[in-house]
């Protein structure tokens, strides 16, 4: 059994945001996937998940991973109402960005650009900061995920009304409120267990 | 207090059954039920391995008392009270010494090296940590860390955690239960701000309540 960290002292990390798609590895020893019961492949929720370092080694306590897993489907995948899949996920990224997660950053650009068609103006987020000036609409789900991500939280009625300003109604606004704060469980995860490798070319 | 069956999240943000916010809530059955699943996952586990109750609670009234938020401090503190009262004025000592705004912390070197921003490193003082003991001691500064400044996280970090007696299923635990709270936590903030901007527009009746509902997004 291994009792210590794993590190990778020729690992480069990446040390910009990027759109572009980046590995991970663990500082833990992950489960071992020839190892997995029945309580391990239900807190995987998804099999494939068992070919992922990171949820191998999440899966050490399954019970949580799966109900995690589950609530993070239901915020951003439920598209039967609410808020675009775009928006959603340039919440995740507006957090992402805030926390400093590379990584998560990476892969929640790319569907925000994915699914908004906008690449450019997901890209001045990731190289500008949460500072940047996008339009109306977009700035008010940035200005309130990024206050929401504050500790304690800066998030207060002047974002509510800025996000209804710009057409979101109550149901949108929980969809801004619960894609943040999901970010704020999966940036500390993904940033605390492991790190970042550079893209493939 | 029985959580088995109380939503948390509505009990805390003050979500009434009939409420237009619960019914907001519940277009995400989802994300509703797990939510409150990850919760007793985290603090009524079935299978609670290493990690102790008065660990999960401790660590949790720290966090939850960092970010400053009355009710859901109240809430684990009043938990924590029945565990281990001898403890409980400690860690709410511990709160006000580890009070800071995040997050902040450093990037690897490079272009992002300008956005570095210094803050509070927490170490438990000598008097708590005799009161604590080393596993919990190295879990409220393990848990200050991923709370105000998560990009500072680092291998050694963890492995200050395996050196106190935490073994690597114990850090995923206690990795989960504080990163859950961030995310528990700003539910609780945003849906009780939105809650009482809601009640404002029906007290003044400015605009009837049925604008989500009658939005046609549904």
């Amino acid at each position: 059994m291994t009792e210590s960290t794993l590190t990778y002292p020729d690992n480069r990390e990446p040390t910009v945001f990027t759109q572009e798609e980046l590995g991970w590895q663990p500082w833990l020893e992950p489960y071992p996937a020839d190892q997995l019961t029945e309580r391990h492949w239900a807190g995987l929720v998804d099999a494939s998940r068992a070919k992922s370092p990171y949820f191998l080694l999440l899966a050490r306590d399954p019970d949580i991973l799966q109900a995690r897993t589950k609530t993070d489907k239901d915020i951003f995948y439920n598209t039967s109402s609410g808020l675009s899949r775009a928006e959603r996920e340039l919440a995740a990224t507006a957090t992402s960005r805030h926390n400093g997660c590379i990584f998560c950053a990476s892969v929640h650009s790319r569907f925000a650009t994915q699914y908004s068609k906008r690449g450019e103006d997901v890209q001045r987020l990731l190289d500008d900061g949460i500072g940047v000036d996008i339009d109306n609409r977009w700035n008010a789900i940035i200005a309130a995920s990024v206050a929401l991500t504050e500790t304690p939280s800066a998030f207060g009625e002047k974002h509510i009304d800025d996000l209804r300003q710009v057409g979101l109604d109550d149901a949108e606004i929980v969809d801004v409120i619960n894609g943040a704060a999901f970010f704020n469980w999966a940036n500390r995860l993904m940033l605390s267990i492991g790190e970042p490798t550079p893209p493939k070319h | 207090m029985s959580t088995g069956t109380t939503d948390v999240i509505d009990l805390l943000a003050g979500i009434e059954p009939g409420s237009p916010l619960h019914a907001i809530r519940d277009q995400r059955p989802q994300a509703r039920e797990n939510a409150q699943k990850s919760y007793l996952a985290l603090f009524e586990p079935e299978v609670p391995g290493n990690v102790t109750a008065l660990e999960r609670f401790a660590v949790a009234t720290f966090v939850a008392g960092l970010h400053r938020q009355a009710a859901v401090s109240d809430f684990y503190a009043a938990s924590l009270r029945k565990i281990a009262p001898s403890i409980a004025d400690a860690v709410i000592a511990e709160v006000t010494r580890g009070a800071t705004r995040g997050p902040y912390g450093s990037y690897p070197e490079g272009p992002l090296s300008v956005e570095n921003k210094d803050g509070l490193i927490y170490r438990v003082p000598a008097e708590s940590a005799a009161l604590f003991g080393p596993r919990l001691t190295a879990a409220f500064e393990h848990a200050h860390l991923l709370v105000f400044h998560p990009r500072d996280a680092s291998p050694e970090a963890l492995q200050k955690l395996l050196d106190a007696g935490w073994s690597t299923t114990d850090i995923v635990t206690l990795s989960q239960l504080v990163s859950f709270l961030a995310f528990q936590i700003r539910v609780i903030a945003g849906l009780s701000t939105l809650a009482s901007t809601s009640t404002a527009i029906v007290a003044s009746s400015k605009k009837p309540f049925t604008g989500a509902l009658a939005s046609g997004h549904i």
